[in-house]
């Protein structure tokens, strides 16, 4: 019966064939390669090709980086070590190590008040990047710049309480007289701020101690990956939230809010952000009272923020336009005024969609802190280009510098670009 | 059918006179009059393009009108948002599109109105909506996602999202015209149902079965002006002006 065929011939089936594994080449691993690497001559030519290029480019780097040379105190002694072999010196990043971190001027008994604001920052994080964890963490969220100001820049406490009063006081006579209407409470709020800020400054300038719990340390003596993170994350978080307010107004029927957007946004995207920086640096003192200082990192903040924030705009607006407008006429038909409309069902969709783009102005948003260092800030690079290149010891030596440099911020942006896939893979409700 | 509850009350619902609107330059809507009383259901049919859409955009304000008044519930339609969003609280609305929020799921597209704009609290807005959802058949699906149903389960999901603001008036934008033939019918028994429960409706709809056996009147427009209007026995049996005689044979001549 075994040549009879099922098709032509009536047939019943007596026996059942047993289970039996695929050939040996149409399994596991090798059954991969067979498809993925040499699935064609060419791909198997390429593949070779590419297993070639790997080795070599590993033949240089391993041996660079498991001879490297961690504990000599210059570069002249890193060479004697070596003796001519290949090998990184690896003691610049040892021996430069807080500089690299924290620049060459913060008080050296001071570093663990950065480090402890870094950790804090991944509990601040924690709320706001993982909505599934409790809302009432958000508290900590909202305390932690208060409380990273006073670690990172110390002074007398009362600083960051009388900001922190004012937000406060800004909240609630904004909660207060919303009800009359948002122009009232908006306005009021940004009022019972400023009092407060005022008063208080007053207060705390008449008051603070001399020689507070920590010792203040003034901006100019802020560097290395610090100031990078610093305002990397501060501007960030400030740039998304006025990127969407910018969109909106962008998309506002008031002429008056709509042609203010457009041109905020057109005139920031049209100017390098190197000039911005500058601008930053010295002309904006010519505006300024003499006599008054304007710290300089608030200042470049400013520029940052306002510079990533008219990219963000351009993209949300991106996501609002890709909505259909029946989102917009469900949202009316239901009653929801335009804030809960906005903030229900236009924002979280918009935002879904500007995600990849966000992330894209993000990731490029931190790299470009670096520039600071052109201002003559001692940022990570500016770290590295300056008083460690410039330093007789390690005069010479760049592979180990900046290679460390770029890898700190790789790590820090294939972090951020990792979270953002598994938040798109967390919203995806499968079908738009 | 149960035609005691079909109820006509002597209250008047939506009252518009003299209602003109423009698009740009071109008249979309002519010098339109129509008293809704309530627990009317009202079928508007007519060619595309002939301005029924628009007519019932116009009563919960998602067009703007130009002249005439149009006053729901006694309250005169101004260009006051206060007062737009106090007439769309009392209006329901149905689209072509179903238009649910599909980052939400279907319970939370019907309990997003009430808790944000009616203020209910989350627990019984949910307990309204899942009535509703029982209502319109589908508790089950509560807690999928849009994307996830089938055209008719989503057009149902709109009509029970609308129905949770409880509404008096409820407007239908051709509410099976994206539907496949088998899906039409499940709407449409959910419409029929709202309407014996005496709920007052305005449907854009070209389901002439659903017109004679719930409308108790129907209008024909064309061209932006009501050209025709009569109980369904009289407009299908007898209509008077050619425009709608041309239309009838040509929707209903296969």
């Amino acid at each position: 019966m075994s040549d009879t065929h099922a098709q032509s011939v009536a047939f019943v089936r007596d026996t059942a064939i047993p289970a039996a594994p695929p050939p040996a080449r149409q399994r596991g691993a090798i059954r991969w390669m067979r498809e993925n690497l040499f699935s064609t001559w060419v791909n198997a030519l390429l593949t070779i090709a590419a297993l070639v290029a790997i080795f070599f480019i590993l033949r240089g780097i391993l041996p660079w980086l498991f001879n490297g040379v961690w504990t000599t105190p210059s570069l002249t002694a890193c060479r004697e070590v070596l003796q001519g072999k290949v090998g990184g010196c690896f003691s610049v990043l040892t021996e430069r190590w807080n500089q690299l971190l924290f620049g060459f001027e913060y008080p050296r008994d001071q570093y663990w008040r950065p480090a402890t604001a870094f950790v804090l920052l991944f509990a601040a994080a924690a709320p706001v990047m993982f909505f599934n964890l409790p809302r009432r963490l958000l508290i900590i969220t909202a305390l932690y710049p208060f409380v990273a100001y006073y670690l990172i820049w110390g002074g007398t406490v009362l600083t960051p309480i009388v900001a922190l009063l004012g937000f406060v006081a800004g909240y609630l006579a904004y909660a207060g007289l919303v009800r009359s209407s948002f122009a009232t409470g908006f306005f009021a709020g940004i009022a019972a701020a400023a009092l407060t800020w005022w008063i208080g400054g007053m207060i705390v300038s008449a008051i603070a101690p001399a020689r507070p719990w920590l010792v203040h340390v003034p901006s100019r003596e802020l560097g290395g990956f610090m100031l990078n993170m610093i305002l990397g994350v501060t501007c960030l978080c400030l740039s998304i939230p006025l990127g969407v307010l910018l969109a909106l107004g962008r998309q506002s029927r008031m002429p008056l809010i709509k042609g203010m957007s457009v041109v905020f946004i057109e005139f920031i995207r049209g100017v390098p952000l190197i000039t911005l920086l500058f601008v930053a640096n010295v002309v904006l003192a010519y505006f300024l009272p003499p006599g008054t200082s304007f710290d300089l990192i608030l200042r470049v903040i400013i520029m940052i923020t306002i510079f990533a924030a008219a990219y963000i705009a351009e993209v949300v607006r991106g996501g609002l336009a890709a909505l259909p407008k029946g989102q917009y006429e469900a949202g009316d038909s239901l009653g929801l005024d335009y804030a809960q409309a906005m903030r229900l069902i236009i924002l979280p969709q918009a935002l879904k969609i500007s995600i990849p783009g966000i992330v894209n102005i993000a990731v490029g948003l931190f790299k470009d802190t670096t520039l600071v260092s052109v201002i003559s800030m001692f940022d990570l690079i500016g770290m590295i280009r300056g008083p460690i290149l410039a330093a007789s010891e390690w005069k010479g030596i760049y592979w180990e510098l900046f290679g460390f440099a770029a890898l700190l911020f790789f790590v820090v942006c294939y972090g951020i670009s990792q979270y953002s896939q598994w938040l798109e893979r967390q919203l995806s409700t499968g079908h738009r | 059918m149960a035609d005691a509850e079909m109820k006509v009350l002597d209250e008047v619902a939506i009252s518009i006179r003299k209602m003109n609107k423009w698009y740009g330059a071109f008249h979309v809507l002519r010098d339109i009059d129509l008293t809704v009383n309530r627990g009317e259901r009202i079928v508007i049919c007519g060619p595309s393009g002939s301005g029924k859409s628009t007519l019932i955009r116009c009563i919960n304000a998602l067009e703007e009108h130009q002249k005439g008044t149009i006053e729901v519930d006694g309250i005169t339609l101004s260009s006051d948002i206060k007062n737009i969003d106090r007439i769309r609280r009392e209006v329901g609305m149905c689209f072509q599109h179903f238009n649910l929020f599909p980052h939400l799921t279907i319970l939370e597209n019907c309990t997003l109105a009430p808790i944000w704009v009616r203020k209910t609290p989350k627990r019984e807005a949910e307990q309204t909506a899942m009535h509703f959802l029982e209502k319109v058949k589908i508790p089950d699906q509560a807690h999928k996602y849009p994307g996830q149903l089938s055209g008719g389960q989503q057009q149902r999901v709109a009509i029970a999202r609308s129905l949770c603001m409880k509404p008096r008036i409820m407007l239908f934008d051709e509410p099976t015209s994206a539907l496949d033939p088998e899906m039409i019918k499940e709407v449409l028994d959910t419409m029929i149902e709202l309407a014996e429960e005496g709920m007052t409706m305005l449907c854009v709809t070209h389901e002439m079965g659903f017109a004679r056996q719930v409308a108790n009147r129907v209008i024909f427009m064309d061209e932006g002006q009501i050209v025709e209007q009569n109980e369904p026995e009289e407009f299908f049996n007898n209509p008077r002006s050619e425009r709608t005689k041309l239309f009838l044979s040509q929707i209903l001549g296969h």
